[in-house]
């Protein structure tokens, strides 16, 4: 081999003595790969396609207004998203306003103040709440959350809050327990954990010597939580957030058992409403192949397709951006 | 054992043949013991630093000088496991003592890290988030205590027309001078500098060098350094640690030319570290 330079016969013998072992494995091995990544695309382009033409009839029926009409009538065959559509945001951001703090302080907690026998426990047991399957949230919501809130939540908040003008509006109706802010509230928990996990992520990647100079002119624990390794995060942390909030747009089975399912429009947090994902899963079974209803239904389950990517894109955008510069 | 000899004979005399007789100890390091949970990293320290003078440590790594920097500001009660035991003085009351509050010593007792740490802010802010945290001025003063520690770390005419810029735009050396504006802006009475050019380039080192020299005129400068002929040229005097020992100190042109201890004189010259 020293004299391959040379280029003797000698040489290319012994090139041609060593076969290329890869010649026929290695190109299926490769097209294999490539099946894979294409088959992803295809996956996600035939489910637009399919849930996009299933709901075109609907579209074309009650035209763009489909999107925010709030009438939801199965009798006369009459359907708007609108309630649905509020529903679904709704729910999602009281869930992101109950859940955000709570992950500040856990996060924050786990990653600057916890001692570290106490780390570990606390951060699986975070992680744990994510391994609770959706149905377990929805049950325990149903029996024991709703009658909780609807006997000791509801009446004093509707009573000290509900006369106050634009601000009571929210808290007007009975005290039925299933409702909005339900339905929020255990949503709230169900996405805390992913929340959580994000900002522990993000917080740890604060290089330890920037805090140390925010310490080293003289500020305290909350200072430099607030002045340097939040805004070191932020971006990342918007993008978790938003990540959050898709996976609360989405969710199905606890939403439906909390929130009371009612097709009517109401400002108050307590009144019931529906989500795209609630309805869809409550009157699937009463659509009949074909229905104007079921094409409701499908043309319900691309918007709310469409507006989780919307989320879910931007969140990726957001924490890609932090965490790689 | 403790090969260290009496060090506080030595100060005394290094800082008389070093410098004007009127540099009084800034801070006075007793019986200093500290301990990385169960790893004994600095053995029985005794030490005086004078004031308005810039006093190198210098040693191979792991021996304990950056570590006695970290006590001098008590960075190292942001961890857990690690303690300290002994004394050090400074103006008459114990730094280690609980008495006294973390962010009160660590703004009289500023600190330049090894490499340039700026906040994700503007330059303008970076100054200001320090000073903020101990005075409340007016945005006139603010604006003038921003320009002074500007002009003191030497930074000023390459600054002041992007002030409200991010500071991670700057080069590393500016971002470094910066750094030690940061510093300078809370007005400490110690500047504690740690490998403060190990990360930067030879022009950017030379600068910061230069400041040191200025900065001496007013602040009482502590320098921990790998490169000894940085310990030369800037300090009046040098500290020599190993394996968590103080084995030497005295005038930094005693030490490099007339080392006492064999170990300083093997280090210097190079033969290990």
């Amino acid at each position: 081999m020293a004299a391959s330079i040379s280029g003797t016969e000698a040489d290319t013998a012994l090139i041609a003595a060593h076969k290329p072992t890869g010649r026929i494995s290695d190109p299926i091995f490769v097209g294999l790969l490539w099946a894979s990544g294409i088959f992803v695309l295809v996956l996600l382009g035939l489910i637009i396609a399919m849930l996009f033409e299933g709901g075109l009839p609907a579209l074309r029926e009650f035209g763009i207004s489909f999107l925010w009409s709030t009438t939801w009538n199965p009798v006369t065959e009459r359907f708007g998203a609108g309630v649905m559509v509020f529903g679904t945001v709704a729910s999602a951001v009281i869930a992101v306003i109950v859940a955000l703090p709570l992950s500040f302080g856990i996060a924050f907690f786990l990653t600057e103040i916890a001692p570290g026998p106490l780390r570990r426990p606390i951060g699986v047991a975070v992680q744990l709440l994510a391994a609770i399957p959706s149905i377990i949230y929805g049950m325990w919501g149903f029996f024991i959350v709703v009658p909780l809130i609807a006997a000791y939540v509801q009446p004093p908040l509707i009573e000290w809050l509900g006369p106050i003008p634009l601000l009571g509006a929210l808290f007007q109706g009975p005290p039925l327990g299933a409702g909005m802010l339900t339905a929020g509230l255990i949503l709230a928990l169900m996405i805390l954990p992913f929340i959580t996990a994000m900002f522990v992520e993000v917080l740890e990647s604060v290089p330890p010597m920037i805090k140390e100079s925010a310490y080293g002119v003289g500020a305290t624990t909350y200072e430099v939580y607030r002045n340097v390794s939040v805004p070191y995060g932020r971006t990342a942390m918007v993008g978790a957030v938003m990540l959050g909030l898709g996976r609360a747009l989405g969710e199905t089975m606890a939403v439906t058992f909390v929130i009371g399912n009612a097709t009517r429009m109401s400002a108050s947090l307590f009144a019931p409403g529906a989500t795209i994902a609630s309805t869809i899963a409550n009157e699937f079974p009463e659509a009949s192949i074909g229905s104007l209803k079921l094409q409701a239904l499908l043309q319900l389950g691309f918007i709310l397709f469409v507006i989780s990517f919307i989320v879910l894109a931007l969140s990726r955008l957001l924490v890609r951006s932090k965490l790689k510069g | 054992m403790n090969f260290a000899p009496d060090t506080s004979i030595d100060i005394a005399s290094a800082v008389n043949r070093a410098t004007a007789p009127s540099a009084q100890p800034k801070l006075k390091v007793e019986k200093l013991n500290f301990y990385y949970g169960d790893n004994h990293a600095l053995k029985n320290i005794n030490f005086e630093i004078p004031e308005k003078r810039v006093t190198a440590m210098i040693g191979p790594s792991g021996c304990g000088k950056s570590t006695l920097l970290r006590i001098f500001n008590r960075m190292y009660q942001l961890y857990p496991g690690q303690r300290a035991e002994g004394k050090i003085l400074f103006d008459g009351g114990d730094l280690l003592s609980k008495d006294l509050d973390s962010t009160v010593v660590r703004s009289r007792i500023g600190m330049v890290f090894q490499k340039p740490t700026p906040f994700p802010m503007s330059i303008y802010d970076n100054i200001a988030f320090g000073v903020k945290l101990h005075e409340s001025l007016s945005k006139a003063q603010m604006d003038e205590r921003v320009e002074w520690c500007l002009r003191k770390a030497a930074i000023w005419e390459e600054t002041k027309d992007r002030l409200h810029t991010s500071a991670l735009g700057m080069s590393g050396g500016q971002q470094q001078r910066l750094c030690i504006a940061r510093t300078i802006a809370v007005r400490p009475e110690v500047i504690l500098l740690d490998e403060p050019t190990s990360a930067l380039d030879p022009i950017s080192t030379s600068k910061i060098e230069d400041l040191i020299d200025e900065l001496k005129q007013e602040f009482t400068i502590v320098i921990v350094t790998h490169n000894m002929q940085q310990a030369a040229r800037c300090a009046d005097i040098t500290s020599f640690f190993y394996l968590g020992e103080l084995i030497e100190v005295n005038a930094s042109n005693e030490i490099f030319t007339n080392p006492r201890e064999a170990r300083t004189r093997d280090y210097i010259t190079g033969r290990f570290g």
